[in-house]
């Protein structure tokens, strides 16, 4: 009898003190790979939705244009407004904006640069097309007007 | 000499792993994964006011026509369109047409889809149409590839052989889709 209760004596636990490395090294995981929003946006942000997306392949060539109403209506008037980095700015201030954002790339990139374009779906083209033409200026020929994917995929 | 056999000395880490699931929850939930996708859209180059304009020999059949108004109603080749699903089809069947109706194009290569919108017209109605158009041509791809159209716009991830045939495929369907500056008749900003 002896015999047999001494196999059962060994521990039942199973060891759980890897588990905290295991979640520690998804956190450190996410930590990295997400990106804190450097920008503060000061115009309302609602992006329409589509269906035909692209991806950007080279992230580093991205800058962002903000287009929407401001958030502080008193401050800044109820008429969509430009922001880029973390000010507002007049169509004109977009060449000298994209000249600023080349200047940050390399020699060889700085045709490959894009410009993501997010918009707030009630804002008019007639703005949107102002800093298109800024843009042809500024010779920044690549645009993305950033989406969101469809809630409802149609099949 | 019975002494007891002790087991190895530990400490209990269960807790730990509960604190770093926390930890975790509150990256996920307070981060916002940069969603960087979007429609892509090559301006034309800025002319150059030296050289005079080049001369646009262009015949009629070979434009497809659509406008948006300021009211966010839309006309597709002189007619009012209601519904943007059946835009598609319209785009498809022009595209695709090989000279046999006179009034759509000659070839894919000479077909040129015309977008043209007013500085009133809202910009999700724009962003609802230019999906359309693009989904046609990419929907044309896709039936020639034999392959589904997501497939088709990450074609990057695709294996050479599609990648090569997809290159063809845009010489001979090239994607034209021309954005006109808007109008001003509907006022705007």
């Amino acid at each position: 009898m002896s015999k047999f209760k001494k196999k059962t004596s060994a521990s039942q636990d199973i060891p759980t003190s890897a588990l905290p490395d295991i979640i520690f090294m998804l956190l450190f995981f996410f930590m990295v790979t997400t990106v804190l929003r450097e920008t503060d946006l000061l115009v309302l942000q609602r992006i329409p939705q589509a269906e035909q997306l692209s991806k950007i392949e080279k992230k580093s060539l991205v800058s962002y244009i903000y287009i929407g109403k401001p958030k502080e209506i008193e401050r800044y008037g109820s008429e969509p407004k430009i922001q880029v980095n973390d000010v507002l700015i007049e169509p004109e201030g977009i060449v000298q904006f994209v000249n600023q954002e080349k200047d940050k790339l390399s020699e060889a990139e700085r045709d490959q640069i894009t410009m993501a374009m997010k918009v707030d779906r009630e804002a008019k083209m007639g703005i949107v097309s102002d800093v298109q033409q800024e843009l042809r200026n500024a010779n920044a020929l690549k645009v993305l007007y950033t989406t969101t994917p469809e809630a409802n995929v149609q099949l | 000499m019975a002494r007891k056999k002790r087991g190895a000395a530990e400490v209990n880490a269960g807790s730990m792993a509960d604190i770093a699931f926390l930890l975790l929850i509150f990256f996920l939930v307070t981060t916002t994964i940069a969603s960087d996708k979007g429609l892509a859209l090559r301006l034309p180059p800025k002319p150059d006011p030296n050289e005079p304009p080049p001369e646009v020999k262009f015949n009629e059949r070979n434009l497809f026509k659509v406008l948006l108004n300021s009211q966010d109603l839309m006309l597709v080749e002189g007619e009012p369109m209601d519904d943007v699903g059946m835009l598609k089809e319209k785009v498809k069947d022009f595209v695709l047409n090989y000279g046999n109706n006179p009034d759509l194009s000659e070839s894919p290569t000479d077909a040129v889809v015309s977008f043209k919108t007013d500085r009133g017209t809202g910009y999700e109605k724009f962003i609802t149409v230019y999906d359309e158009l693009k989904g046609a041509y990419y929907e044309i791809y896709a039936a020639e590839l034999g392959i589904t159209p997501e497939l088709v716009r990450n074609i990057n991830d695709a294996e050479p052989s599609v990648q090569a045939r997809y290159d063809e495929l845009r010489k001979e369907i090239p994607m034209q889709i021309s954005i006109a500056e808007p109008s001003k008749a509907g006022g705007g900003n």
